[in-house]
């Protein structure tokens, strides 16, 4: 029986199997997360509460959401391209879902190793500016339509500077693969945001900024300027369809948030890869200060709880997270473990950092949006290749 | 076995979408149809191993150039376009053509039937990521005027549009 059972674990197939159900299950969850937390964040930072009343500190509010959401009436417009209005929000959500899958999430726990893996997720998420198209003008609607065509054109715009911001990454690895751009940092010592003398600095931000602009956040949320255009391209959806392009956007940040990470922020790689005394401090001790630190607050909250079962339900998260600061105490846990939990730690800080933006910047104008993207986004992505290409010849 | 099915696959859906291109009456199922097509095309380069063509074919045909298609066409008023009559009915010269056309093929297959040889396994080629620097060294090393050349050809292109459709610059 073991040896059955062992035999289907050194399958080639099995990780990449496991971790692309993982992928499926775990990302519209990690989605509903992403989405408390904006809303948390964002009322944190306008001086309210946000959601209190759904489960303890409205912990389960987008689960309830999102059951409403599926049990919602389909709605199709009578005039409706009914074919392409039904095929668009797929996709989108298939093509965020498929940029997942070559992002090594660690040296291990990833799907696949592409040796085109960022050309791979450029290709993904430009097809993904179809489903908004489509979308768009299959609603027959005139705020779908013009939502739709302002979204593609901003997606074509950001999409040359990002294409560009990613070339100084790839010049510096000297490779497309994910997994090979994680290990060329940690053969140099360096994240790639910090080399070449700091000069990598700059493309990491037309990066960002980019992918901002790619994934329709604000402050480049044109598509969907409620004041102008009700709700850009998913004017017409409702219930699981549009779930699916809520998805599907929080599904792109995760994937420009991992490229970002790994391209320039080193992957799984902790701080200070190649420094071999901190190995202990930094991955036995930050995670298990984060989820003691967690399970510290959550006890504290407890106490302010309305009723007795969220008081009760609030010590059971602040029980798990205990078990998994233990977890990360005992070594042939945290071996795998750790790279794991940077990787996340980094995706988290990114995903805050959106929902920053979010909170503080004044949405542009769509001219002032053609301007940053034509005149001042491109234009300093090529003179960052050239330049970091000069550097990186200098040092051979 | 599974490559075949793959190969099936992919070939049934570039010829279908390329089919449904010319005989669809909405220019949006059209386009939509050669998205396919494109699409079928870029899966049988990743059955050859050419896992960097793949990729440029969707970024560069999918996602950029249909995607510009796609835009115009969602601009143009596209019932009156619908309605008219979308063949010439030339039959006789129709047939001529795709008849002389075959011919012209079937002349070149079978004057060049040793260079081609079907059902055959891909040989074991470079590592892909050996296979992209190659291509970065022919374009760069041995073909780089050609290929300056074409992409002043294109610039020149870029540029005329603009004239054209700017009165005032």
């Amino acid at each position: 029986m073991s040896s059955t059972l062992a035999q289907i674990l050194s399958q080639p197939w099995f990780i990449p199997l496991v971790v692309g159900v993982l992928i499926l299950a775990l990302a519209p969850l990690a989605v509903a997360g992403t989405v408390l937390l904006e809303r948390k964040v964002l009322a944190d930072m306008q001086a309210r509460l946000g959601p209190m009343r759904v489960g303890p500190q409205g912990l389960l509010q987008t689960i309830a959401d999102a059951v409403k959401m599926l049990l919602k009436e389909d709605i199709i417009p009578e005039d409706a391209n009914k074919f392409m209005f039904r095929t668009a929000p797929i996709i989108s959500f298939f093509t965020a879902a498929t940029c997942l899958t070559v992002v090594p999430f660690t040296g291990v726990f990833k799907v696949t190793d592409v040796n085109v893996g960022l050309l791979v997720i450029s290709a993904m998420s430009s097809v993904g500016i179809l489903g908004i198209i489509l979308g768009g003008w299959a609603s027959n609607s005139h705020y779908a339509l013009l939502g739709s065509l302002r979204s593609a054109a901003q997606l074509v715009s950001y999409e040359v500077a990002l294409g560009l911001a990613l070339m100084c990454g790839v010049m510096s690895a000297g490779t497309l693969s994910m997994t090979g751009i994680v290990n060329a940092q940690m053969e140099r010592g360096v994240w790639f945001a910090f080399d070449n003398f700091g000069l990598m600095f700059v493309p990491m931000m037309v990066y960002f900024i980019s992918s901002v602009a790619e994934t329709n956040r604000a402050p480049f949320d044109l598509p969907e300027a409620e004041s102008e255009l009700v709700a850009g391209y998913h004017t017409e959806y409702s219930g699981f369809r549009w779930g699916c392009y809520m998805l599907a956007e929080y599904v792109n940040m995760f994937s420009v948030g991992s490229v970002l990470i790994t391209l320039f922020w080193g992957g799984w790689l902790r701080p200070f890869p190649n420094v071999t005394w901190l190995d202990a401090p930094l991955n036995y001790g930050v995670p298990i200060v984060v989820f003691l630190a967690t399970a510290a607050l959550c006890l504290y909250l407890s106490r302010k709880q309305p009723i007795q079962g969220y008081a009760i339900g609030l010590v059971g998260v602040a029980v798990l997270f205990l078990v998994m600061a233990g977890l990360f105490a005992w070594p042939a846990f945290n071996a795998p473990a750790a790279p794991l939990f940077w990787f996340f730690l980094k995706l988290f800080i990114i995903m805050y950092l959106f929902i920053w933006f979010r909170g503080t910047f004044p949405r542009y104008r769509y001219d002032q949006l053609m301007n940053i993207g034509w005149k001042i986004m491109i234009p300093t992505a090529l003179g960052a290749i050239f330049v970091n290409a000069l550097v990186g010849i200098a040092r051979g | 076995m599974l490559e075949t099915l793959f190969f099936y696959a992919f070939a049934a859906l570039a010829l279908l979408g390329a089919i449904l291109t010319v005989t669809l009456r909405n220019a949006v199922h059209c386009a939509i149809s050669l998205i396919a097509s494109l699409a079928g095309v870029a899966g049988l380069f990743l059955l050859q191993r050419a896992e960097f063509l793949f990729a440029v074919q969707i970024v560069l045909y999918i996602g950029g150039i249909m995607v510009l298609f796609l835009f115009v066409i969602m601009l143009v008023n596209l019932d009156a376009a619908a309605r008219e009559r979308q063949y010439h009915r030339q039959w006789i010269a129709g047939a001529l053509s795709v008849v002389g056309t075959g011919l012209i093929f079937a002349y070149f297959l079978t004057r060049g039937a040793e260079s081609l040889k079907l059902n055959e396994p891909v040989p074991a080629g470079p590592r892909n990521s050996e296979a992209v620097q190659m291509l970065a060294d022919s374009l760069f090393r041995e073909y780089l005027v050609p290929f300056e050349v074409a992409s002043l050809l294109l610039l020149i292109a870029i540029v005329g549009s603009v004239v054209m459709a700017k009165k005032r610059i």
